[in-house]
């Protein structure tokens, strides 16, 4: 059987690769995708976790965070859309009417 | 028997009258408005006379109780008054002339603008004077003290759009301000050694302690609250505020600062006689201001030549001779003095009140003279006011100031030296008032226009060419005050005064003067000599050689000036404490400190968040990305210091 700290750690893994792509693209598409892989990280470590404790509750929060994300990416992606047509972009840098 | 009383009552009434006019009375009409003011005063009066009444069945000292107003530990101060023989003058001079004076006042305020906020302020002092007098304890008294002092300010600022008058107002507050340092100090120092402020446990308390022959606590707290008294009561050093006072209305110069508020201070030293008593080097400072005060003044009284600051000095001088009656231990001849004081110098100033108004607001005597044709009645009221200050027998003065100058002899004839030589220059500065105002030619101008003092004094239905007599209702007070001038040192002879007072001050300190020796008929003689030739010297210089005087004083020509100018002592205090006082707070306390330190570190703080919202508010860019680069690192942060501790465990 697999240790449950290799979960975690792959977990950590997936989430910290989501925050450097947070950070570090530019590109709007990209960073919803980072978004996304920090969630399934997080996701990772519930189900992990669930499976060590013999818990169900971690499984049915996973459920929860997959709705979540998916009404999440439905409306995100109406929101790329509605800036790409008006800005012609999806460059964050250069979505920035709102900026001091 | 303890029949009840309500003293409280008489302090009340004015103050009800007080409220009803300053509240309701700018809507009222004049004749309301002086219709409260008379009853509520003349109530207080009535009821004055009835306690006067029933005074001979009371048992003295009466006392009542009516709630407690400080209650800590032993300590306690309640609203409480006391009734004896002394406070019973004080009542009954301070309700009837009182009463008088607002009657006067009805005539000679009728035109002013503020009628109802002069009645309003007259029944508040009123109310304060009275708590002063019927205090059971020091502390009342003092709210009575304090009380007064406003009322007093109030009205020398009466016309307070006048600038001369508002800081003379001011002048006098502040000056009183030092005199009741002293005081309080000596209240505190009665409360620290004897626990109380009450009449009754501090007398009976100090009553066991025996003379103190060399300073000590008694000498302390008596000169502390001599202190107290020389504010309240114009003497050296603190005399300064009562002949600016004179910027009030007239009835108010008679009423405050003659008969009744500066008196307060002698009251007091009297009140308090059982310590000064044991405290012969304070009562030795008494005696020595209050001689001093007493010819220092009268000098100055004879240069002046505005009818009201020559009233003012001699008030200061008389009240040097009150002083000097209590520091050689004659506490009832300064309270005879003080009530004769109060009729005739009453009086005097309302008779002064009535020429002021007579010539149409002017108060230079030069400009005055042969008025006795003119407004007869007033002449001869002023008449009797000034033989009785002047000490002609039988008048009051007599009476009074001859009582004291007995005693003076008695404790040392130096004091009687001084006091008979000012008694031959009150007799001279008060006589030059007169002949300079009533005989010869009038010198004043008999033209209608008298711009702003026709509109002070006003004069509206009638022009003002002649001097002209003043209405019954002023004429009425004075003819009643002039009156008790004449026989209200009756009462003296005897020493019928002084016995009606021995309950309160004892027969012992000084030994009782059983019969008038052969000294005592020379001495008066003496003094009548002195009096007589004032008037004959005030004569001659005035009347039959009105050229003397300048050559007079042109032969004097710097000693002159120096007491023309008061010996400069207003130029004195304003080089040795007034200025160093202003330039201090300019230079230290407002540029130093309120500037530099409080101004300066609410700005530098006020900059300083400024200087660090700054720099700190880029972090706010608007660029989420750094947001969550933020986020990250503080969230790294966390959890790097949880693993240090986890492994730390």
């Amino acid at each position: 059987m697999v240790p449950l700290s290799y979960y975690l750690v792959l977990s950590g893994i997936l989430f910290a690769c989501g925050v450097a792509g947070f950070l570090i693209k530019r590109n709007i598409i990209t960073i919803f995708m980072s978004i996304e892989l920090m969630l399934n990280g997080v996701n990772l470590s519930f189900v992990a976790f669930a499976a060590h404790w013999h818990v169900l509750a971690g499984q049915v929060f996973v459920f929860f965070v997959m709705v979540v994300a998916a009404a999440e990416a439905a409306v995100g992606l109406a929101i790329i859309i509605a800036v790409y047509r008006t800005r012609e972009t999806l460059n964050v840098d250069q979505v920035n009417l709102l900026k001091l | 028997m303890t029949a009840n009383l309500n003293l409280w009552m008489i302090p009340i009434l004015p103050l009800a009258g007080a409220a009803i006019n300053g509240f309701w009375g700018k809507k009222s009409s004049r004749s309301a408005v002086s219709t409260v003011a008379l009853f509520f005063s003349g109530a207080a009066f009535a009821w004055a006379l009835w306690v006067a009444l029933h005074f001979s069945s009371l048992q003295l000292p009466y006392q009542e109780y009516l709630t407690h107003w400080i209650r800590s530990g032993n300590f306690s101060a309640d609203f409480a008054f006391y009734l004896d023989q002394l406070s019973l003058v004080m009542l009954l001079v301070v309700t009837g002339v009182g009463f008088l004076i607002h009657i006067y006042s009805v005539g000679y305020m009728w035109d002013d603008p503020g009628y109802y906020r002069f009645f309003s302020y007259l029944n508040l002092f009123m109310f304060f004077m009275l708590t002063l007098v019927l205090a059971n304890n020091y502390l009342l008294m003092f709210i009575g003290w304090e009380g007064v002092g406003l009322a007093s300010y109030l009205l020398i600022g009466f016309w307070f759009t006048k600038d001369s008058a508002a800081s003379a107002g001011k002048k006098a507050f502040i000056v009183n301000r030092i005199g009741d340092f002293g005081f309080l100090i000596g209240l505190f120092l009665l409360i620290q050694h004897f626990g109380s402020l009450n009449f009754d446990q501090v007398f009976g308390k100090v009553q066991p302690l025996g003379i103190e022959t060399t300073a000590g606590l008694l000498t302390a707290i008596g000169i502390l609250l001599m202190v107290g008294a020389c504010g309240k009561s114009a003497q050296i050093p603190l005399y300064v505020w009562l002949p600016d006072a004179m910027e009030g209305p007239t009835p108010v110069s008679a009423l405050i600062h003659a008969a009744t508020m500066v008196t307060a201070g002698v009251y007091m030293v009297a009140r308090s006689h059982a310590i000064f008593e044991r405290a012969p080097i304070a009562l030795t400072v008494v005696a020595i201001i209050g001689t001093l005060t007493a010819l220092f003044a009268a000098t100055i009284g004879i240069t002046q030549t505005d009818i009201k600051k020559v009233l003012a000095y001699s008030t200061v001088s008389q009240l040097g001779y009150m002083f000097m009656a209590c520091g050689v231990g004659a506490f009832s001849a300064g309270i005879f003095h003080l009530m004769t004081h109060a009729f005739f110098k009453g009086l005097l100033f309302l008779g002064a009140g009535s020429v002021i108004h007579a010539v149409g607001g002017e108060q230079d005597m030069r400009k005055m003279g042969g008025l006795k044709t003119y407004i007869p009645m007033t002449f001869i009221v002023m008449l009797i006011a000034t033989c009785a200050i002047a000490g002609i027998p039988p008048l009051a003065g007599f009476w009074s100031k001859d009582e004291i100058l007995w005693k003076a002899w008695e404790a040392n004839p130096i004091y009687w030296v001084i006091g008979a030589i000012t008694a031959f220059i009150t007799s001279f500065y008060m006589f030059r008032l007169l002949f300079m105002t009533f005989w010869g030619d009038y010198k004043g101008i008999k033209v209608d226009d008298h711009g702003q003092a026709h509109a002070t004094h006003g004069h509206g239905d009638h022009g003002h060419g002649e001097p002209h007599e003043s209405p019954m209702v002023m004429l009425v007070p004075l003819m009643i005050l002039a009156f008790l001038s004449l026989v209200g040192g009756l009462v003296g002879i005897h020493n019928g005064f002084q016995h009606f007072l021995e309950p309160v001050f004892g027969a012992e300190f000084p030994k009782a003067i059983a019969e008038p020796g052969n000294t005592e008929w020379l001495l008066m003689g003496i003094s009548v000599l002195f009096s007589i030739t004032g008037l004959i010297v005030a004569y001659v210089l005035y009347v039959s050689k009105p050229y003397l005087p300048q050559k007079i004083a042109d032969s004097l020509n710097g000693f002159y000036e120096t007491v023309l100018n008061k010996y400069y002592v207003d130029e004195l205090y304003a080089k040795i404490f007034v200025k160093p006082l202003v330039d201090g707070s300019t230079s230290i306390l407002w540029q130093g400190v309120d500037r530099k330190v409080i101004d300066d570190s609410v700005n530098n703080a006020a900059e300083g968040a400024r200087h660090v919202s700054d720099e700190v508010r880029h972090m706010q860019s608007g660029n989420l990305r750094s947001y969550a680069g933020w986020i990250s690192a503080g969230a790294a942060v966390v959890i790097a210091y949880m693993i240090w501790l986890g492994l730390g465990r």
